[in-house]
């Protein structure tokens, strides 16, 4: 069996903040495989974010990891110092963020920041480290690159900066790269084409993903595999298809239902009544319940997450099953 | 570029035409110089003699058109107390502001920004929390009585520094200045202490204040998923992202302390051009306070003009937006 490029266990990152503990990352479990996509659904506040930052040990104060393991190749990342993590990323994690007019430092010329991020890991001579910028740059879509090279972020749209942050990302060929909704910002129609090049991508590069968003529409079309978020756990994971067809967390149903291209036209959308709860003051048991239809009083209990194959979810009562209640 | 540098240039001539009429009549509206140049008991004859070789008895456009040709030559007319021209008189103190100011203001803002970054970079270390409890002193004390306890203490306690005066001069330029000799920095150094006090303070909360804010943008963030050493974050994108603010904030404090040590230069016998316009003020010496006053609006302007140009080099999108 092949190491998987990222394997998460039991991940927990809490905020330690003056109104209490925020569970934002409260045992998070999952495999990715070298080339693999996941997308990582779930409304905002569920912990996605927080969930790509503690993968790059970028969590700032008062926040921090408190359990659970990170292996990235095969290689603990909890347990590295600084230096050491601050060496792997970047070079074999990588991530992007949603807003690609904030990500790029107004003042720097595109150029200057890629060899800033060259410079991190390599020594390289002026002209191999142009060519890889070129490369880089052609490779995410960026016509006539070494003339943009020169440039600064104001001289691109949205959708161009985003490319220039996805080439600098992904430099030093990262084995993993957390996309942190970074289309949501841009229109339809470019989000498109990116999210097609984002595939492609993956495919040549052997670079694995973890497409962060909120919109399911968005990522099941790009992603292999999905894992619902909800109040900082993980309540459903499974091949896209199978999770698209046949859900089994109330919660995830709720999403799909809630997808305009799922309903007949005409129909009014279904919405999950109610909001996220509080991280601070979750109730005992499982989270969704006072949201949920199928609630009893089974979910006072947390629910385990119960396996079937690749797939997984945290429900005493799974939509389309009428066991798996405990007795 | 060019078209940006010719805008500000144009920007910068239509403020000092402005500023020359405002500071001519505005001046004029106070009080009548000739009772205090005349004395009292002064004929009539010479009263009225004084009054035409002063130029006083023309209408008041005229005098100022005169003033405007006398100016535009490099004439700024002659001091009615000192008689001599004004420029010369100005020239001669303006060194000695302007070594102390710059000397102040440089060593505040070097020294401020680099306790403010730290102290924004490591907010809840101990050091941080003296460096801020510092700050909070500097922006409290009144500037005159540190000025004062400088003195008493440095001065006459001790006896370490010199309480006043300028010291060894040195000629450069035509002009005396202090600086380059030690005795004329050991004069130097309490005025520019207590000059710089209050603007290492502030200096130290706008530090702060930036890179607090600037350490918690997508920028950094970005830049530390990319892998880069936090030293490097701090050389390449923190410090020049603060620079704008600090850059403005440095121009401001400039400009207002070369105009406005008044104070210190008091406290300090230090002979600059503060002490020569209170002076003038005094007895309404208008030649003086015309001209000082030209000379300040000049000094922002050109200062503005500057740090203008300045903005234009760090930040693309300032030249772009105004040559566009
Ligand atoms: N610095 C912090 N201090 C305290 N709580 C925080 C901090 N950062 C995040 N959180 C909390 O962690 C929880 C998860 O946040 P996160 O940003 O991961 O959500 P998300 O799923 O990415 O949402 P969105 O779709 O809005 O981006 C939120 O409830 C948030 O309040
Ligand atoms: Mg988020």
């Amino acid at each position: 069996m092949t190491v998987p490029a990222l394997s998460v266990q039991g991940l927990t990152t809490h905020f330690f903040t003056r109104a209490g503990v925020v569970k934002a990352v409260d045992g998070v479990s999952f495999d990715l495989a070298q080339g693999e996509i996941m997308g990582l659904v779930g409304e905002s506040g569920s912990g996605k974010t927080v969930t790509g930052f503690s993968l790059l040990g970028l969590v700032d104060p008062p926040g921090r990891i408190v359990e659970g393991s990170i292996k990235l190749n095969g290689t603990e990342l909890t347990t590295l110092s600084g230096s050491a993590l601050r060496a792997r990323r970047g070079r074999e994690i990588s991530m992007i963020f949603q807003d690609p007019i904030a990500t790029l430092n107004p003042l720097l010329t595109i150029g200057q920041q890629m060899q800033l991020a060259i410079a991190a890991h390599e020594r390289l001579g002026k002209r191999a480290a142009l060519a890889r910028c070129t490369e880089l740059l052609t490779q995410v879509g960026i016509p006539s690159a070494e003339a943009r090279l020169r440039a600064y972020p104001h001289e691109f749209s949205g959708g161009m900066r985003q490319r220039v942050a996805i080439a600098i990302a992904l430099l030093h060929r990262p084995a993993v790269l957390v996309a942190d909704e970074p289309t949501t910002a841009l229109d339809v129609s470019i989000q498109a084409q990116i999210l097609l090049q984002m595939r492609e991508l993956a495919a040549e590069t052997g670079t694995a993903m973890i497409w962060i968003s909120h919109d399911l529409a968005v990522v099941s079309s790009l992603a292999t595999k999905l894992a619902v978020m909800y109040a900082g756990k993980i309540v459903e994971q499974g091949p896209t298809a199978a999770l698209l067809r046949d859900p089994r967390h109330p919660y995830t149903a709720g999403l799909i239902a809630s997808l305009p291209a799922m309903t007949t036209p005409g129909t009014p959308l279904t919405q999950i009544r109610g909001t996220t709860p509080s991280l601070l003051s979750l109730p005992p048991g499982c989270p969704f319940a006072p949201r949920c239809d199928k609630q009893t009083e089974a979910c006072v209990q947390k629910p385990a997450m119960t396996l079937d194959g690749p797939r997984g979810w945290r429900c005493f009562h799974p939509v389309g099953q009428t066991a798996g209640a405990p007795t | 570029m060019l078209g940006f540098i010719i805008q500000r240039f144009i920007q910068a001539v239509g403020v000092m035409a402005v500023m020359s009429v405002i500071v001519f009549f505005g001046v004029y509206a106070i009080g009548n110089p000739i009772d205090i140049v005349i004395p009292p008991d002064a004929t009539q004859e010479i009263r009225l003699e004084a009054i035409r070789r002063l130029g006083l008895d023309r209408p008041l456009y005229e005098q100022y058109f005169t003033f405007l040709a006398n100016l535009l030559q490099g004439d700024l007319g002659r001091s009615f107390v000192y008689n001599m021209p004004v420029l010369e008189l100005i020239g001669g103190r303006l060194p000695a502001t302007l070594e102390l100011v710059l000397i102040s203001v440089i060593s505040a803002t070097v020294l401020g920004v680099s306790l403010g970054i730290y102290a924004g970079y490591r907010p809840d270390s101990w050091v941080s929390k003296t460096i801020m409890a510092v700050s909070v002193l500097g922006f409290s004390v009144p500037s005159f009585w540190v000025g004062l306890i400088l003195i008493l203490f440095f001065a006459v306690h001790l006896g370490w520094l010199p309480a006043g005066g300028r010291g060894d001069t040195v000629m450069i330029w035509g002009v005396a200045w202090s600086f380059p000799t030690l005795n004329g920095l050991s004069h130097i150094a309490l005025p520019a202490v207590n000059l710089a006090l209050f603007k290492l303070a502030m200096m130290i909360r706008l530090a702060r204040a930036g890179t607090r804010e600037i350490m918690l943008t997508d920028t950094i963030k970005f830049a530390r998923a990319a892998g880069l050493s936090e030293a490097t974050i701090l050389r390449r994108h923190l410090l020049k992202l603060i620079s704008i603010p600090i850059i403005t904030v440095f121009g401001l404090e400039l400009g207002s302390t070369l105009a406005f040590a008044v104070v210190t230069e008091t406290i300090f016998s230090w002979p600059g051009v503060g002490k020569l316009i209170i002076d003038s003020i005094a007895v309404l010496d208008r030649p003086v306070m015309v001209a000082y006053l030209i000379l300040v609006a000049f000094l922002f302007v050109t200062i503005n003009f500057v740090i203008d140009l300045v903005f234009a080099l760090i930040d693309p999108r300032v030249r772009d937006g105004a040559s566009a």
